[in-house]
């Protein structure tokens, strides 16, 4: 027998490595160890990709600024080979890229932190211009007059008054409204119903925040002003409050980008929430970023997005690694659990249960069918697979037809693990009967339930991202774990006739 | 409801003192120290435990062909023209997946062991799952082997129901230690596999007669479909077929395996399969953990001269004999 002291000094030098790790961030960087005393930062990312054509360049991207709720406390911009400009016009803020010459594909990144800030010193000057006279043909400007005149009779101030315009645009059986919607968006006919009443208002565009989002692009909305502030509304959402909170990039409404000397252009918006200590939120304005800065919080955000999921697939296999050695629950597939619970996290639990079951169950009935087809195995797991693609879209559509959008979240299941679930417990099935499916099927969904509120809960994603450490002590955990050679729980049910005897 | 769990909570030091063995200890203490990763393909391949068995003399059921291809599945039929009795079989599917028993045919239907015919294309189908892999462990392309039909002993008549009756002992260092036989059923659907409801029968090691028998892992003592009394059932040639088991130590240098045998009626005892990962349930057939006679054989001091098949079964005859533990209440 080996000698087992190697290992466990291995697996002490991991935790205390990983405890040194976490403790320097902690006291270095003043990372709180809980989420609740931090403050809130959002990383925005625009990217910017274009087909320069061998000239002269130059991009000028709208620039946001501080706002209601928002302080901007840094911004940077990453472009090889470029000259950066922050300028600010009549139209607003703007940066502006510019090069001699520039060929092929190009890639430019701006890069800005918002606090989230109740207090930010935000610029509530009053409209300066006249409110221009609006667009509108003689015919649309018959039902707007009759629009705002009933919005007027059933409002107080503004606000109210355009909290009604909403209501009435997004009335789908009022005939004014669609009149207005025939040749204009939403946004366009706010904005020229609001000028027809004389209320001062602008277009801006506008990003959702939402933690971990990728290639978000620009949304036009409304700014009313309100007699002492603006007030932003979104044409579409007649609720009031809006699902994630909103950031104005576009004052002005001028253009997003300006663009000389290229073609093909796509501004992308990638974003991240980070929590930081109440110091470094201050402090954060004056630190210029290190050079040799390897953690992963130096990467590119869309990169950091991706890794928030990534830092959490650990703690997913030290369950999954608990509930087969130590309980010894059955699951089909060792860690495909944990890629229904990364689904789950995108689609929400009941809807992803809902989904996961609706997929899994019909794939199997048609499973059933292509079992007699005499198929070889590839062809039939390809089969499979666009059946499973199918059955998504079917369940889409129709759950968008019936006006559940939660219905729209299941094409993010992983699809080809899902055809070799379904393949798998199809074989399972005609070898060892449904209770074996049921119970292998029934163990991978409580993993993967279990997975899912451990990835979902606030405090592990704290400290998962923000503590890299951790993964050394989540190894050692199931490094001993391994080494674990007592009972599983599920044996002692099946030893236990044993016992009597 | 405290002292429901006060009595859970008991099991676990209950059974150690009774030496099962579990899931995990069997993986980390005995697979994974006791048996060599690159030899698994000679007991994961039955082709190739197939020929290092008969290289060593041990007899295996006589062998009609090889399927190697999709190209030659029609060839079945001609290939088993001669044999009246057949077994289709992956070489290397595992715990008794894939194997087609066809008991009597005329190359065009093709009768089953429970009386249910089916037609030659079924046959085929059946050949060309096995090839792609359907029952081969991670899915690998696979070559169906196709054997001659075992005609069991006729000394079990009675204690299976529509299978052949398979002698499934565990072999530690070449030391048989532990041995049953699996029985199948009606509700195991002719298979030998216990989980499916196949009748476990444990076996004294010194004697070849049976101790205690057990269906999903409750104690019996007939056979549920025979009615025949299971504690009658006495293994003839014992002593050969412990022999063969223990000389699957020489032929393959796994420390801890299965050894899964039958009885022919002409040929006598066969080595029908090897099996690197042996199951817990012998422990639940036989009524006694694995663990003390495991140490036992671990403590041995190894001579220079490693003894032979025939001295260590007669150690283990010597040490692990059982008494019957049938209970007729």
């Amino acid at each position: 027998m080996t000698s087992k002291v190697p290992f466990y000094i291995a697996v002490a030098t991991l935790v205390i490595i990983g405890l040194a790790m976490s403790i320097i961030r902690h006291q270095t960087y003043n990372v709180p160890w809980v989420p609740g005393e931090t403050r809130q930062i959002w990383d925005i990312e625009a990217r910017i990709e274009f087909t320069a054509r061998g000239d002269a360049v130059r991009a000028s991207l709208a620039a946001p600024n501080t706002q209601s709720g928002y302080t901007l406390i840094n911004e940077s911009a990453s472009s090889p080979g470029y000259g950066v400009s922050y300028v600010d016009a009549d139209a607003g803020r703007r940066i502006e890229w510019t090069i001699r010459q520039a060929n092929g594909p190009q890639t430019i990144y701006y890069r800005s932190q918002f606090l989230v800030d109740p207090n930010a010193n935000r610029d509530a000057a009053p409209p300066k211009q006249a409110i221009p006279p609006s667009n509108l043909s003689s015919l649309e400007l018959a039902a707007g007059e009759s629009l705002v005149a009933l919005a007027h009779q059933r409002s107080a101030n503004n606000q109210s008054f355009t909290r009604e315009l909403i209501k009435a645009i997004n009335d789908p059986e009022s005939q004014n409204a669609s009149l207005l919607l025939h040749a204009k968006n939403k946004t366009e006919a706010l904005y020229a119903l609001l000028s027809l009443a004389e209320v001062p208002s602008r277009v801006v565009g506008v990003i959702e925040l939402e933690d971990g989002r990728r290639r978000q692009t620009v949304q036009q909305m409304v700014e009313v002003w309100t007699g002492e502030d603006w007030q932003l509304f979104s044409p579409t959402n007649t609720a009031g409050a809006s699902e994630h909170p909103l950031l104005i990039w576009d004052q002005s409404n001028v253009s997003l980008l300006d663009l000389m000397g290229g073609s093909n252009s796509r501004v992308a918006f990638s974003m991240i929430s980070r929590a930081i200590s109440a110091v470094e939120a201050t402090e954060s304005k004056m630190e210029a970023d290190g050079l040799l800065n390897f953690s992963i919080h130096s990467l590119p955000l869309e990169e950091q997005a991706m890794f928030k999921t990534i830092m959490m697939i650990p703690i997913g296999a030290l369950i999954v690694v608990f509930l087969r050695i130590l309980v010894g629950l059955k699951t089909s597939g060792t860690f495909m659990p944990v890629l229904i619970a990364v689904a789950f996290v995108q689609t929400q639990l009941i809807t992803g249960i809902v989904g996961f079951l609706l997929i899994v169950g019909t794939g199997l009935i048609i499973r059933s069918y292509l079992s007699r087809l005499n198929l070889l195995l590839v062809a039939r797991i390809s089969a499979v697979i666009i059946t499973v693609i199918l059955i998504i879209s079917v369940f889409t559509v129709v759950a968008f037809k019936i006006g559940l959008t939660e219905g729209l979240s299941i094409t993010f299941f992983p699809m080809i693990i899902l055809s070799w679930t379904i393949e798998r417990m199809s074989i399972l099935w005609e070898e060892e009967g449904g209770k074996e499916v049921m119970l292998q099927g029934g163990g991978s969904l409580i993993t993967a339930v279990l997975v899912y509120l451990a990835m979902t809960n606030q405090y592990l994603q704290h400290l998962t991202f923000n503590f890299i450490g951790l993964q050394l002590i989540v190894l050692a955990g199931i490094l001993v774990l391994g080494t674990y050679t007592g009972y599983r729980l599920t044996e002692l049910r099946r030893f236990k006739p044993l016992v009597r005897d | 409801m405290l002292s429901a769990l006060i009595d859970i909570a008991k099991i676990p030091s209950q059974l150690r003192s009774k030496g099962v063995l579990g899931m995990n200890q069997r993986n980390h203490a005995f697979i994974g120290r006791y048996n060599d990763r690159a030899k698994y393909p000679l007991v994961d391949d039955k082709l190739k435990t197939k020929i290092i068995a008969q290289k060593h003399g041990a007899t295996t059921p006589e062998m009609i062909g090889v399927i190697r291809n999709q190209a030659e599945v029609k060839t079945i039929h001609n290939m088993v023209k001669n044999w009246p009795g057949f077994v289709i079989k992956p070489a290397q599917g595992s715990g008794g997946k894939g194997i087609l028993v066809i008991v009597e045919h005329d190359q065009k239907s093709y009768k089953k062991p429970s009386g249910a015919t089916t037609n030659a294309q079924e046959v085929e189908r059946h050949i060309s799952n096995v090839l792609s892999g359907l029952f081969s462990l991670g899915g690998k392309t696979d070559v169906a082997i196709v054997e001659n039909l075992i005609r069991f002993d006729d000394c079990f008549d009675g204690f299976t129901y529509e299978g052949v009756p398979d002698i499934r002992i565990i072999v530690f260092k070449g030391y048989p230690i532990m041995a049953m036989m699996r029985c199948s059923t009606a509700a195991s659907d002719g298979k030998a596999n216990l989980h499916q409801g196949a009748v476990g029968v444990g076996l004294d090691i010194a004697s070849g007669k049976a101790v205690r028998a057990v269906q999903f892992e409750q104690p019996l003592t007939h056979h549920p479909d025979t009615g025949v009394d299971l504690a009658t059932l006495a293994v003839p040639e014992w002593r050969k077929l412990l022999e063969l088991a223990s000389s699957a130590w020489e032929m393959t240098g796994l420390g801890y395996m299965g050894t899964d045998m039958v009885l022919d009626k002409t040929k006598g005892p066969m080595v029908l399969e090897l099996n690197a990962r042996p199951g817990l349930s012998i422990q639940i057939a036989n009524g006694s953990g694995l663990i003390p006679r495991l140490r036992q054989i671990e403590r041995l001091e190894e001579p220079v001269r490693y003894p032979t098949p025939e001295q260590r079964v007669d150690y283990c005859m010597e040490n692990f004999a059982t008494a019957p533990k049938f209970n007729y209440l």
